[in-house]
């Protein structure tokens, strides 16, 4: 019975979204590469100085990207440090500076890792200013830069690719602003509160009192799904009944979260002249996500031991209205897209359950990984991928008829490099300086043994990839994991992001191979399970020993 | 529009015929014991890490194993082997780990040396034709006065001292002193020593088969030569360079690929690395040889340890069917190849066309038209010439024997040959413009034969064939065309076929003939091209292959003449004939030594093969670290978790045993993949998609499931040792 409700979920959710593929990515790919400018739109390049119809090299557009990021980290840290001052900040003082630093870096690189708790800690100031315009441009820099990868591979001898100003605008107005409206409409009819009113003290029936919060929710709660953000507006995130009141609710936040990263590919497909192309990139990122779904169903369905048997399931850490098949859907979208949203708690999974958030992150977020990210990450991927099928075929590799020659592999496994380096550098130091080592054995750990090792690499799995989920149960607000987790915050997200528009600007500048019965075609299904492949092995050459150290040793006790 | 066509009797049949294609016996392609031994040596010069260093992943493995030596020694004084992943190790661990670790190095170096080494026996065999000879200086030449050199001053200098531009003669039995080209006189010469070829050539001075190779032989006549190379810098230098592969430089895809393995090799040191103090959290530390040969085992050691060999055997590969690359990178294209441009003559068809019929115009007795036809060509050497006099015959012709005629041989400029006979009448045949242009020189033609001969022609030409117009004057002047001989191309045998197996391949071909489209055409369709350029003159094939390379496409020719030269520079891949010009020779980027044009559909081969040997030992290396990680890592931490044992699935005897089993494994299918790196990969030509699914099957399959057997067979043999 379970197992056909599971399916049933599976199949609504595929249906919505083949519906939403087409028209949201023929609409990405028309709007992204139209020459026409809404009048709002006139003003505000106007006003920042900028011509749109100008192109950008590789080196001019990652410049644009680096500056308005940093502004982005300089005005989120501000606004916290300030929030003393600021109207509407419910008499909470200024953030603490290593918070204050970790939390910009976290909403400006889309990851969301929150090391506080936000409903005793943010005023609605800071939420709204800082918090929630990030979450719309943050997503809005990830597609950019994807579309900036796919015009590499659209054109041939330019060297250009495209003005990140007008990408940055249009994903902002065209996009993210008027998905968010919508949402948070029907968020509002779901039953998310939107209000200003601070907290209400009632005193309840049997006589206590309670202080209840209230805040502008639905409108948070709209653009942190769209926008793969993940932040919640409480700390319980996506299992707050204000947050996320019913389970129609909580299905709706998981199609927002796909609706951008799922449809991509289509945008992809379009603006490379060949939509299968788009097809077998989708393929991928769908057949990743329908096996690492079955297996966190059947991990939680399955789980054993006296609790789960009282309570005749896995149910610790899941709230009763979204229960164990809509909690496995809602952690597995979470931790596959680059949001982190959560609406159970991942750190009370069965211990092999665990693993598989924490393996959904460690692929690297492409299946289908944030919004612009995962599309990125899956064409560098897919780069790799030729390489190897290339010379398979006895070619000199190319895709989409650009060769991938010393250069573009160069870009690519440095880019395979990066988040590997960053999790597992950061767990072990860790554990490897000493003076750290007391700490977070003292203060962060609340589980001691295999389960605390599960919690520390999850921490940094989540921050390197962006992602912004936690394994709770660490207690991350301490000087070494908001320093450590903020920079491979930065460093995950930004030194993927140079190569991916490096790789952009080599692509640009190549012409074009024509294809011939002699290419490996790359839009079948055996370049796509290829693609799976060698995304998969890789994740797990890289991470097997330590996921050997932590939940699969404590799932194989 | 006058269909009368350009056609001539082809001047390339003129020289002398093409030497046999032959399959040489260079060296054998598989390796024997001897080999490997003789190659010993070499592979421990080798470890030299100033040498090592330019390969990163066995230079992991070498400071690997110097660090586990070193190990290895102390231990006994630090009492024995360090505790790892919470479990005992044998005393013996760490001294056989650092010993396969040296093997594996060594093997690494070895199938380098080998494949080096079948160079070297080539090279000594080149040297001993450079050895310096005495040459003929010959001082101010005067090429207007003194064209053969018998009146200059000839001094005797040696070969070494010869520069760019010096003028030497040499004569029959002499050694040519350096590379270079025949300015005057004609000669017999045997190239064996670069060929392998025991027939003589002959070499001549203008056209196309001016070129002589320094450390040939002149069997007959005597010549001048201009010497074309610098000292040091001679074609045989050069082979020799080649052969040794001193001057092998990496190619792009070799290039990338070692990126792609230094950058998974830095992501398993980071993951070996990082996991101690992970580890250490959960007590389960491990110790330092342990971790070392986890990471030997997981950077891909076996394409590392192959990769420079491969390369080496692909240029070898290419020698010994006779083409010197002049760079891997050229070999390397040759894989990429979109477009072949293949001359029809003598690669498409044969190179001698046969008369087929004689077609007299209206009021033309027939056998007046073949006696014409046949004595102007008794004295033709081409063999479109002697067909003729063959068809004659059958005809009942009867050869005369002695003609007391003059002889009008072919010029490019009178596109007609014919004779001059004694009694003041002529004979000529050539192509129809030509030929019509010498009767109208005396005679007018009457507009009913022009139109007759127009239809024959066409006629002919969409046979495929080439007609052959013979007009006849008498002694008075009188000039009037006589009719058509029809000469018919041949298409070789199974050309067909070999073009339908390049399509699969994703290979168009175009046939390059100076024909009339119509002929082509004709042609083209027999053959199965994909396309043809007809009437082509070198200007129109460099524009072909300039508008092909701007569409994308990597384009490879043959070509033998001066005037090939450009578009041998321009194509992707050019390879010239040996027998060619040194111009020719110096544009491409290849020679065949054979001269043999079909050969460019084996350098193809080559190329797909040399990338598809290191795609397939890429993807074995990979897979197989899934089999080293089931042994290792339950192997590592079961002693502090019990319950990774389940990963065992290969039931392997016991930690230490797990664990050197897969490094032996390691070290071993090294030297079990040798042969097929330096064989390369069985290569049969069909879409990508279906050889992609076919490797795939083999090396990436095959590379996931060969060590779980492989690792317990050896380990059934480990457990054998004592304290395992």
């Amino acid at each position: 019975m379970d197992l056909w409700f599971a399916v049933l979920q599976a199949l609504t959710l595929a249906l919505v979204l083949a519906l939403i593929y087409r028209p949201l990515g023929d609409y990405m790919a028309a709007f992204y590469q139209s020459s026409r400018d809404l009048r709002i739109e006139r003003g505000f390049y106007r006003l920042i100085g900028v011509n749109p119809r100008s192109q950008q090299t590789w080196q001019s557009y990652l410049r644009s990207v680096l500056a308005f990021s940093l502004l982005g980290v300089l005005f989120v840290y501000a606004i916290q440090r300030a929030q003393a001052v600021l109207p509407y900040s419910l008499g909470f003082p200024a953030i603490p500076s290593g918070l204050s630093f970790n939390t910009a870096v976290s909403f400006v690189t889309n990851t969301n890792w929150q090391s506080y708790s936000p409903d005793v800690t943010m005023g609605y100031s800071v939420q709204m200013l800082g918090l929630a315009v990030q979450n719309f441009v943050s997503a809005a820099v990830g597609i950019a830069v994807a579309i900036a990868l796919v015009r590499g591979f659209a054109q041939r001898r330019t060297g250009t690719i495209g003005n990140f100003w007008v990408d940055l605008t249009r994903g902002v107005l065209r996009l993210l602003l008027p998905g968010a409206v919508l949402a948070a409409v029907v968020l509002l009819a779901g039953g998310v509160i939107q209000n200003l009113t601070g907290f209400t003290d009632v005193t309840t029936i049997t006589g206590a009192t309670q202080s209840i919060p209230g805040g502008p929710v639905a409108s948070q709660e709209a653009i942190k799904m769209l926008g793969t953000n993940g932040g919640g507006f409480f700390n319980a995130n996506s299992a707050h009944p204000f947050e996320n009141p019913t389970a129609w609710t909580s299905m709706f936040q998981i199609i927002l979260m796909l609706a951008i990263p799922f449809s991509l590919p289509r945008t992809f497909g379009t603006i490379v002249g060949d939509k299968r192309q788009g097809y077998a990139i989708l393929g991928a990122m769908a057949a990743i996500f329908v096996v690492s779904l079955t297996a966190l169903t059947l991990f939680e369905l399955g789980g054993a031991g006296t609790a789960p048997l009282a309570a005749g399931g896995a149910m610790e850490g899941k709230e009763q209205r979204f229960g164990i098949i809509g909690s496995a859907l809602f952690g597995t979208t979470s931790t596959l897209t680059s949001t982190g949203a959560v609406n159970s708690m991942h750190d009370s999974f069965t211990s092999l359950g665990g693993m598989m958030p924490m393996l959904n992150m460690m692929l690297g977020e492409v299946a289908p990984g944030g919004t612009g990210s995962g599309l990125y990450g899956m064409l560098i991927l897919a780069v790799i991928t030729v390489f190897i099928a290339g010379l398979l075929v006895g070619r000199t590799p190319e895709y989409l008829g650009k060769k991938i020659g010393p250069r573009e592999i160069k870009i690519a496994s440095l880019y395979i490099l990066v988040t590997p380096t960053l999790v597992l550098a950061g767990t072990a130091l860790s554990f490897a300086i000493p003076a750290v080592r007391a700490d977070v054995e003292s203060t962060s750990i609340w589980n001691p043994g295999l389960h605390g090792l599960s919690e520390v690499l999850y921490a940094f799995t989540s921050a390197a990839n962006n992602n912004g989920s936690a394994f709770a149960g660490l207690t991350a607000n301490t000087p070494w994991f908001n320093t450590a987790l903020g920079v491979a915050m930065l460093l995950g997200r930004f030194l993927p992001i140079v190569l991916v528009l490096a790789l952009a600007g080599a692509l640009s500048a190549q012409d074009t191979v024509p294809a011939t019965r002699g290419t490996l075609p790359t839009h079948r299904t055996q370049f796509v399970g290829l693609l799976v492949g060698v995304t998969v092995i890789i994740t797990a050459l890289t991470y097997f020993p330590v996921l050997a150290l932590g939940p699969l040793a404590e799932g194989l006790q | 529009m006058s269909t009368v066509t350009e056609a001539s009797t082809s001047p390339r049949g003129e020289g002398p015929a093409p030497t046999p294609v032959r399959q040489p016996k260079r060296a054998s392609s598989a390796i024997n014991l001897a080999q490997l031994v003789a190659a010993l040596p070499m592979a421990v010069r080798k470890l030299d890490p100033r040498l090592m260093w330019r390969n990163p992943v066995m230079f992991i493995v070498e400071v690997g194993a110097a660090l586990t030596t070193l190990l290895a020694i102390v231990e006994p004084f630090l009492g024995g082997p360090a505790r790892s992943g919470g479990g005992d190790v044998p005393a013996s661990f760490t001294v056989g780990i650092a010993f396969w670790l040296w093997l594996t190095v060594i093997f690494a170096n070895l199938a380098e040396a080998v494949a080096e080494g079948r160079g070297k026996a080539q090279a000594d065999s080149l040297r001993q034709t450079r050895t310096s000879t005495n040459a003929n200086l010959v001082a101010g030449y005067d090429e207007a006065a003194d064209a053969a050199a018998e009146r200059a001053s000839v001094s005797a200098v040696s070969s070494a001292d010869l520069t760019l531009g010096d003028t030497v003669v040499v004569t029959a039995g002499e050694l040519v002193p350096g590379d270079g080209d025949i300015i005057w006189g004609i000669a017999s010469i045997d190239e064996s020593a670069i060929t392998g070829e025991s027939a003589p050539v002959v070499r001549e001075s203008g056209g196309d088969r001016s070129a002589v190779t320094g450390g040939t032989r002149v069997l007959s006549d005597r010549i001048v030569v201009r010497i074309t190379s610098k000292p040091g810098e001679t074609f045989v230098d050069r082979m020799i360079a080649l052969v040794e592969g001193a001057s092998r430089q990496k190619t792009p895809n070799e290039l990338a690929l070692n990126i792609l393995l230094a950058s998974l090799s830095i992501v398993f040191l980071v993951v070996t690395l990082t996991l101690n103090p992970i580890a250490g959290y959960s007590a389960a530390a491990v110790s330092l040889p342990v971790l070392v040969a986890l990471l030997v085992c997981l950077i891909p050691t076996t394409i590392g340890a192959l990769l420079s060999a491969i390369g080496i055997a692909g240029m070898d590969r290419l020698v010994q069917r006779n083409v010197l690359a002049m760079s891997g990178r050229a070999v390397e294209a040759a894989g990429d190849v979109t477009i072949l441009l293949l001359d029809k003559t003598g690669t498409i068809t044969y190179g001698n066309r046969q008369a087929r019929e004689f077609t007299p115009l209206a009021g033309v007795d027939n056998d007046e038209l073949i006696d014409a036809a046949a004595l102007s060509s008794l004295s033709d050497p081409t063999p479109e010439g002697k067909s003729i006099v063959d068809l004659a015959i059958e005809t009942g012709f009867r050869n005369p024997g002695t003609l007391d005629a003059v002889v009008v041989p072919f010029t490019a400029q009178t596109r007609m040959s014919g004779i001059d006979l004694p009694d003041g009448s002529f004979v000529r045949k050539g192509a129809g413009s030509a030929v019509l242009a010498w009767v109208r020189e005396t005679t007018p033609v009457d507009p009913a034969v022009l139109d007759d001969l127009n239809a024959t022609v066409e006629r002919i030409s969409e046979l495929g064939g080439t007609p052959l117009v013979v007009a006849a004057g008498s002694a008075a002047g009188a000039r009037r065309i006589l009719g058509v001989v029809y000469l018919k191309d041949i298409v070789k045998e199974g050309i067909a076929e070999r073009f339908a197996e390049l399509r699969s391949m994703g290979i168009r071909t175009i046939m390059v003939t100076g024909d009339n489209p119509l002929t082509a055409k004709t042609i083209a369709a027999e053959a199965g091209v994909d396309d043809f350029l007809a009437e082509a003159t070198p200007e129109d094939k460099l524009a072909l292959i300039r508008r092909e390379q701007e569409g994308g496409n990597l384009v490879a020719m043959t070509g033998d003449g001066t005037n090939d030269a450009p578009a041998l520079a321009q194509a992707d891949v050019g390879v010239a004939m040996n027998t060619g010009t040194s111009a020719a020779k110096e544009a491409g980027n290849m020679v065949d030594l054979d001269s043999d044009p079909t050969k460019l559909i084996d350098i193809v081969r080559i190329g797909k093969q040399l990338l598809i040997t290191r795609g397939a030992l890429t993807t074995f290396s990979i897979a197989n670290d899934i089999a080293k990680y089931f042994a290792i890592i339950p192997a590592m931490f079961a002693g502090v978790f019990p319950g990774l044992a389940v990963l065992n699935v290969m039931q392997l005897h016991s930690p230490a045993s797990a664990i050197l089993s897969a490094i032996i494994f390691n070290a071993i299918i090294i030297v079990v993949l040798i042969p097929l790196a330096l064989r390369g990969v069985t290569y049969r030509p069909a879409a990508a998609a279906s050889v992609l699914s076919r490797n795939l099957l083999i090396y990436g399959l095959g590379g996931v499931i060969a060590p779980f057997l492989g690792i317990k067979l050896v380990d059934l043999v480990v457990a054998l040792l004592p304290g395992f």
